[in-house]
């Protein structure tokens, strides 16, 4: 929309004249400006100048829906807009599953099974519609080499034994699943361009980037610039704007780092009644989400992967949907389990708080054999 | 001092006129379109709010939130922003003779996070409140009851999503015509007011004055339309008084663009409200939840979470 030329937009001739004159072609050319650098830009009166931005500004502006008219095309689509996860409580959690057109965040340490959760996300996805999958392609952007398929196919005849029993399934599955592996930033964002026409040409129903934190060292973040001026800025509005272009669910994952003295925590009003609280708070969680509080704001659900009194929880941190809640979780070679569906409510600072305690999680091995 | 008799003859001209216009009322109205404090007055406490369905956050809002003014709502991702604004979008629509507008929303989406199951949800939970308080009233009115569905209420939000600044900008301008159009809507959110101008803008001193533009459009429109405008901010870090603090974001000046601010923040398990700006109210802070019928008291008795269809 912002694209819009102005010669399309049917203006009358003095005005489009007068636009094409100033070389102000699209929409976002003529809206970036305040109305009296227009003005004086246009060399014309206030009133030519107000009558071009409202006239733009009608072409330009999306079209208006109603609630109800988002609801029925919800449901006339069918299939409730989500990919179950088939791990209940979550599923339940998030009103289905991973919604589609969102951005879903998973972060947490390494080693916890963010992975894992992403392979078998891709494996569900490619699954035919009876199954619960998406019936679909999946395109999995691994930046890190993590992606394995001989543990996803594990996982997959672990999870599904009757599905891949079946002679040359397995490959069927594994065949629709896209894998790119971009070696550096500027990889990544030239893959990322070059899906856009991959994604709406052909029938990819999931999008997987693993992880996105990869090419962000912390002193890129941390710069005074912080999160504005990185590159990965244009990869966020990218990957948001697909998810809604193609409405697929988009699953990114994120890594932690340790909080500094630059991560603000509390308001000017605040920070006058707080004495010394703020130490004791501050040793409680010493890891952050990378990417900072921009990211944080931009995606639609997180789901926080993090471990305390010895056990691993995936905990829905921020969701439109549901409340907290944390579901205990085990990582086996049919891949991520819950040991409880019911989950255990969350509040106040743990919502957002990343806990690594009690486990030596870098020595550990993807997953733990059980039998 | 040509210029100076020219302005004193002008203004005796001025002055013999009035007195002879003057004769019925002592209003005091010399410049066309302004109004005197004591009409002002009156019609401010005609004036009707929109609750937020937590009284403890009407009571220290004033009654609601204020039509004719701009609102600005701001806090940490996942505090419950969207699900504000949400409430407010569906109590706007509470009939009038439930003590409500009766009027209709407009919901301006700039991240995606509008989520049309929960808009239903808390249309549903609001509902069965207004059941529970007006008992007898829907047996008097059987035409009454048939509107109260969570349909008419998702009916009655007007939703635009925006997917860049310049949509944004277009359709702020565009709102002119669209009230025009629809002179029931009493409420427009913006949520968020701030992404796409933290994301794509890279002059910063043109952000500053396009937003600037944005905000008087917005605070014109609050009060030739008479509703309510409330736009919903992030927060970012700002090196202050010697350590880094949070803040809402897009700068100083934009700061100084809205009536009223409200701060949304985590004290200790409990969500909490802070009114960090108003013109005529103190600066206070309140407790209040967020339930699965929508926001609510601190402390209330529904239950947290039920399964979503």
């Amino acid at each position: 929309m912002a694209n819009k030329l102005v010669s399309d937009m049917c203006l009358p001739p003095h005005l489009a004249h007068l636009l094409a004159a100033r070389r102000l072609t699209t929409a976002k050319d003529v809206l970036s400006l305040p109305e009296v650098e227009l003005m004086s830009l246009l060399d014309a009166g206030l009133a030519t100048a107000r009558d071009a931005v409202c006239r733009v500004s009608e072409f330009a502006c999306p079209p208006c829906q109603t609630a109800l008219a988002l609801l029925e095309e919800r449901v006339r689509l069918g299939g409730g807009g989500r990919l179950a996860t088939t791990l209940c409580g979550l599923d339940e959690a998030l009103g289905g599953g991973i919604p589609l057109g969102k951005l879903t965040e998973v972060v947490g340490p390494s080693g916890i099974g963010k992975t894992q959760f992403c392979l078998k996300l891709a494996l569900l996805a490619t699954l035919p519609e009876c199954y619960g999958g998406l019936n679909g392609r999946v395109v999995y952007i691994d930046t890190e080499s993590k992606f394995s398929s001989r543990r996803m196919i594990e996982i997959g005849q672990k999870s599904f034994p009757q599905i891949f029993r079946q002679e040359g399934l397995a490959q069927k599955m594994a065949g629709r699943i896209l894998v790119m592996r971009p070696a550096s930033l500027s990889d990544f964002t030239k893959s990322l361009e070059q899906m856009k026409v991959t994604l709406l040409q052909n029938d990819v129903k999931l999008l997987i980037v693993d992880s996105v934190a990869a090419f962000m060292s912390s002193e890129n973040e941390r710069g005074t610039t912080g999160f504005t001026q990185h590159p990965l800025r244009w990869a966020l509005s990218f990957l948001k704007s697909i998810a809604e272009l193609t409405r697929i669910p988009v699953v990114v994952s994120n890594q932690v780092r340790s909080q500094s003295n630059d991560d603000g925590y509390h308001y000017s009003f605040e920070v006058k009644r707080r004495g010394d609280g703020d130490g004791a708070e501050r040793l409680e969680s010493h890891l952050v989400a990378a990417l900072g509080i921009q990211w944080a704001h931009a995606v639609t659900i997180r789901l926080v992967f993090e471990s305390h009194s010895g056990q691993r929880f995936i905990k829905v941190a921020k969701s439109p949907m549901s409340p907290a809640v944390a579901f205990p979780f085990i990582v086996e070679s049919s891949g991520i389990t819950l040991l409880n569906d019911e989950g255990i409510d969350v509040s106040g600072p743990e919502i957002t708080s990343i806990r690594c305690q009690g486990q030596n999680l870098l020595g550990l091995l993807p997953f733990e054999n059980r039998g | 001092v040509d210029l100076l008799l020219l302005i004193f003859s002008r203004l005796y001209i001025l002055d013999i006129t009035m007195n002879c216009n003057s004769t019925a009322s002592h209003s005091f109205k010399y410049v066309a379109g302004a109004q005197n404090a004591w009409d002002m007055l009156s019609e401010e406490q005609s004036q009707k709010h929109i609750t937020t369905g937590s009284g403890d956050l009407n009571g220290i809002l004033g009654g609601g939130i204020h039509c004719k003014e701009v609102t600005e709502i701001g806090g940490v991702p996942g505090i419950g922003k969207t699900q504000l604004g949400i409430q407010l979008a569906i109590n706007v629509q509470i009939p009038v003779d439930y003590g409500g507008l009766g009027g209709k929303a407009i919901y301006i989406d700039t991240e995606g996070s509008f989520m049309v199951e929960r808009v239903y949800q808390i249309a549903e939970g609001c509902i069965s409140d207004i059941m529970e308080y007006f008992p007898c009233h829907h047996d008097k009115s059987s035409s009454g009851q048939e509107n109260l569905q969570p349909e008419s209420f998702l009916a009655g939000i007007y939703y635009f999503r925006i997917c860049s600044y310049t949509e944004q900008i277009a359709v702020i301008n565009y709102l002119e015509k669209f009230l025009g159009e629809h002179k029931d809507v009493r409420i427009v959110i913006i949520d968020s007011v701030t992404f796409h101008f933290r994301q794509d803008f890279d002059d910063l001193a043109l952000r500053t004055r396009v937003l600037c533009g944005l905000s008087l459009k917005l605070m014109k429109l609050s009060k030739s339309y008479n509703l309510a405008v409330v736009l919903l901010n992030q927060v970012t870090t700002k090196f202050t008084e010697g350590s880094f603090q949070l803040t809402l974001a897009l700068g100083d000046s934009w700061s100084h663009s809205c009536t009223n601010r409200l701060i949304l923040y985590w004290k200790g398990n409990e969500r909490c409200a802070y009114l960090d700006k108003s013109p005529s109210l103190p600066v206070a802070s309140t407790p209040y939840a967020v339930t699965s019928k929508g926001v609510r008291d601190a402390g209330s008795s529904s239950c947290k979470r039920v399964r979503v269809m």
